[in-house]
Order: C-alpha cells, then sequence, then structure tokens
C-alpha cells in the first residue's frame, strides 16, 4: 500500500468514528465537539486531494467560528441528559423512516458512479489558490457577485431581526450615549 | 530507496519542531520575568531578585511552584474536558510556529537546512486558522469548570475573538493584495528586496497590532480574565500546571503573535541596510535568527509596556471598538489598497 492510501484510510475511519460518535452522545457539548473533530477530518482530506484552500477555509470558516458559536449557544442553553427533550415514540420512528430513506438514496446515487476513474490523491492544481481564484473572477464571476449580494442581504436580515428594541431600551442606549 | 530518503528528511523536520518548541517554551519563561522586571521598572520597585542573579532563576522557581502545588479537579467538573481544556489552549498557542520562516538557512553536514518547518503555499491563512481555534482551550476549559465566573470569562473570550478576529482577517486581506502571495517565506523575500511591508501597510499594522492584542487576551482586552470582576475569569477552577498551562499559553501566543508580526510586516529576518547575499551563508543564516528575535523582543516588550500603561476596557466599549472603529477602518484601509494598486499599475 502506497502512504497516500494508508492516510486515506485512517482519516476515513477517524471521520466516520467521530460522525457516529456525535450522534451517539448524550451531552450536546460532546457531540460539537465530535463535530469539530469531523471537521478536522475532512479538511484533512480535502489535503489529500491538493485542495489547500479549501481546506483551510474549512477550518477558519466552520470549526473556528460556527462551531464556536454553536457551542457558545449549547453552553448558555445548558442542556443536559436530563432535560433532554421530546421522547416521542412516534417521531423518533417518522425520523427512523425518514433517515433511512435518505441514506437509500445516497447509496444509490454513491453505486451509479463509475467507479473506473478513482480519486486522484495529491495531484492537480484545482485547488489552489491561484487557480481558484482565477476561476471564479472569470469564468463563474456573475454567480460569485450574486452569492455575495445573497450573504449581504442575510448578514443585513440577521441585524434587522436583533434590533427590535422595545421603547425603554432605546430611550436607555440614548442616555447612555449622551452621557458618554 | 525513497524511504531511507525521507527519514531523513522527517528526522530533520523533528529536530526542528522540537528546537522551536523548546525555544518558544524558553522565550515565554523569560517573558514572564521580564514581564515582572518591566512593570516594577514602570512602577519604580526593584522587582524579582533573590532566585540567582538578578532574578534570573525566578521563571524555573515558579515552575517548580506550579508543578509542586496540589492539584485539585473540582467534583461537580466534567473531568475529562477539565483536563482537556489546557491542553488545547497549548497546543494551538504552539501549532502557529510552523510556518513561520525563523531563518534563511543553514548549511550543516553538507545539507542544506531551511528553518521553517513547512514552507505552505497558504502560510497566512493557516496562521488564521491556527488563530480562529485559540479559543477553544478556553471556551471548554471554561464550561467544564462547572462554575458560573468561569463561564462568563468563556463566553467574553469567545464573542471577544470572534469579533477581533474579522477585523483581523481584513487587515490581513489588504496585506494579501499588496503581496501577492500567502506563503510567509515569500513575503519575506519581497522585503528584502524592497521596502518593508509597514511602508506600504501602516494602518493595517496597527489594526493587526491591536487585533493581536485581543487575540491575546492581554490588557486592556483581557475581559475573559478581568480578575476585579470574574475572579480569575476562565480559569477560576484550575490549579497547579494546569493553571500554568493557560498563563504560559498566554505568553507563547505572545511570542508567536510577535514573531508573526515582525515577519508580516517588519521584514522577518531581513537586516535592515544590508545584504545578505553578500555573506556566507551559515553567517546570513545565524545573523537572520538573531534579527528576528531582536524584532520578537521588541513586540515582546510592547506588549508588556502597554499592559502596564493603559488600564482595561469596560465590556461594551470593548465590543464597540472592535464593531464600530476598527472593523471600518480595516474595510476603509482594504479599500484604499485596492484603490492604490490599481491606480500605480496602470
Amino acid at each position: 500500500m502506497e502512504l497516500t492510501t494508508i492516510l486515506f484510510l485512517i482519516l476515513s475511519l477517524i471521520s466516520i468514528g467521530s460522525a457516529v460518535m456525535m450522534l451517539m452522545s448524550r451531552n450536546p457539548v460532546y457531540s460539537v465537539l465530535w463535530l469539530i473533530l469531523l471537521f478536522f477530518t475532512i479538511s484533512a482530506h480535502y489535503l489529500m486531494l491538493n485542495a489547500q484552500f479549501l481546506a483551510v477555509v474549512n477550518i477558519i470558516v466552520y470549526a473556528g467560528a460556527i462551531m464556536v458559536l454553536f457551542l457558545f449557544v449549547v453552553m448558555l442553553m445548558n442542556l443536559n441528559a436530563d432535560t433532554e427533550p421530546m421522547k416521542n415514540y412516534r417521531l423518533q420512528l417518522v425520523g427512523v423512516i425518514a433517515g433511512g430513506s435518505l441514506l437509500l438514496i445516497l447509496v444509490s446515487a454513491v453505486m451509479k458512479i463509475e467507479n473506473n476513474q478513482p480519486v486522484m490523491l495529491m495531484v492537480g492544481d484545482y485547488g489552489l489558490i491561484k487557480v481558484l481564484g482565477k476561476t471564479l473572477f472569470q469564468k463563474f464571476v456573475l454567480p460569485f457577485e450574486i452569492s455575495s449580494i445573497l450573504f449581504l442581504s442575510a448578514i443585513i436580515g440577521a441585524m434587522v431581526i436583533a434590533k427590535r428594541d422595545t421603547p425603554s431600551q432605546i430611550t436607555k442606549g440614548e442616555t447612555e450615549k449622551r452621557s458618554s | 530507496m525513497f524511504l531511507s530518503i525521507d527519514l531523513i528528511y522527517i528526522l530533520e523536520k523533528l529536530i526542528l519542531i522540537v528546537i522551536i518548541v523548546s525555544i518558544s517554551m524558553v522565550v515565554a519563561m523569560y517573558t514572564t520575568l521580564a514581564e515582572r522586571k518591566v512593570a516594577a521598572f514602570i512602577q519604580d520597585r526593584r522587582g524579582p531578585n533573590r532566585a540567582g542573579p538578578f532574578g534570573l532563576l525566578q521563571p524555573l522557581a515558579d515552575g517548580l511552584k506550579l508543578f509542586f502545588k496540589e492539584e485539585i479537579i473540582p467534583m461537580f467538573s466534567n473531568k475529562f474536558l477539565f483536563v482537556l481544556g489546557p491542553g488545547l489552549a497549548m497546543l494551538t498557542a504552539l501549532m502557529t510556529s510552523a510556518v513561520i520562516p525563523w531563518g534563511s538557512k543553514l548549511e550543516l553536514f553538507g545539507r542544506e537546512i531551511s528553518l521553517q518547518i513547512a514552507d505552505i503555499n497558504i502560510g497566512i491563512l493557516y496562521v488564521f486558522g491556527v488563530v480562529s481555534l485559540g479559543v477553544y482551550g478556553i471556551i471548554v476549559g471554561s464550561w467544564s469548570s462547572n462554575n458560573k465566573y468561569s463561564l462568563m470569562g468563556g463566553l467574553r473570550a469567545a464573542s471577544q475573538i470572534i469579533s477581533y478576529e474579522l477585523a483581523l482577517g481584513i487587515s490581513l486581506i489588504a496585506l494579501l493584495m499588496v503581496t501577492g502571495t500567502l506563503s510567509l517565506k515569500e513575503m519575506v523575500l519581497q522585503q528584502q528586496e524592497g521596502y518593508w511591508n509597514i511602508v506600504y501597510q501602516p494602518l493595517g499594522f496597527f489594526l493587526f497590532l491591536v487585533c493581536t492584542f485581543a487575540e491575546c487576551n492581554r490588557t486592556p482586552f483581557d475581559l475573559p480574565e478581568a480578575e476585579n470582576e470574574l475572579i480569575g475569569g476562565y480559569h477560576t477552577e484550575y490549579s497547579s500546571m494546569k493553571l500554568g498551562f493557560y498563563l504560559f499559553a498566554e505568553y507563547i501566543n505572545m511570542f508567536i503573535s510577535s514573531a508573526v508580526m515582525a515577519t508580516l510586516f517588519f521584514g522577518g529576518y531581513d537586516i535592515p541596510f544590508l545584504d545578505e547575499s553578500t555573506l556566507p551563508v551559515n553567517v546570513a543564516g545565524v545573523l537572520g535568527i538573531v534579527a528576528l528575535f531582536l524584532k520578537i523582543a521588541f513586540f515582546l516588550f510592547l506588549f508588556i509596556w502597554v499592559r502596564w500603561t493603559i488600564p482595561r476596557f469596560r465590556y461594551d466599549q470593548l465590543m464597540g471598538l472592535g464593531w464600530k472603529v476598527l472593523l471600518p477602518l480595516a474595510l476603509l484601509n482594504m479599500f484604499l489598497t485596492g484603490a492604490a494598486i490599481l491606480f500605480f499599475d496602470k
């Protein structure tokens, strides 16, 4: 076996293991921590495919920012195994059926992929930042700009929702401004 | 055989890693002494002067004290995460050192050894990624302590680091637009030939500096451990060497951040007004390391100087500064840099 194959196998084991552990943990904080480990192994997979930019952005955005907020919320809500909501038997059954059918579709889609072109490890420069940037800003510049406008509107929307002040808070903010 | 060559390469990198990690530790140890000495000087005192000449053995005595103290793990804490927290803090503090070019190169035993653990072409993004992970040690430790002061400290740390990361990242983007590369090594080479990046990015450097103070939890932004509001903040429940790890990680963070600032904005291992290519390789390499460490020492002094000069911010002032001052300034800096590049290239 080549070194990259061995690495790939180890990484895959860790990522599947941490994904399973994320689902199995009773404590939501543990779930979040397992998910962070999963993001790390996915980044390592990107690195093996020579997509360095994608790997590091995955770390910065998901592991570094989004999961910190997740952890933040989970800790503030103080969720425990004892206060776990929803033990409805029927809902669990429905969840199992829905998840199972999704799995079925995914497996059938994966089975259809022709396997005569195995994934090439550590070759190609498609994931490097130079190539990626040129492709994004030349070939796909319109979709890129449109999606950034979408992001901007999402940010503004979040701000509008968060800024729904009651009258008493508004006057309090104004007095603070005046005094400072 | 490819395996034997590989092994020597791996050995070389391993030795380099061990050397750099131990140097980080030693520098962090002596930064604690420097902190106390400089504080004493600023407050017109003598500072520690009993252990060894001029108190030079004081860090060793402090370390021994921390090792020998009783270790208490609170009964209602989450034991595994309680131990994991300081470890994570230390790990993320040390990880950034991998991409910093500590010197040009040395020739030993007929091999050319590059004084950088990994010259990856996304170096600066790697630094940014690790910085964004630095908060996990604090959050995990603070939550697992099961103490409300700890939790408050952890929440403050999380929101503070996320807020200041934005301005940090955008000031870095402006720097990237000037240099056109993400590799730290290449940035140093560019600065050796031309001017230091501080000439092109004065505002960017200032923003980076302020955000670094916030990311390292240093005064005036040390709200997560504000001792007169939160007892000890996120490390209230910690004792013995686990507390030592948290305190130590802060000093290592300072050291590595100083190295990053010196590399990005002040030419890294470049010696000003000297053409390194005229010197023999080894001499240039060693002098380069000395130059880099002098620059780092200056930034470490700056960290300490600011701590003993400027009082702590209030929490809303901290958030206001991050979101209403630094972020718009960083955006303006990016815009001006882009405009200047467009204007001068045409």
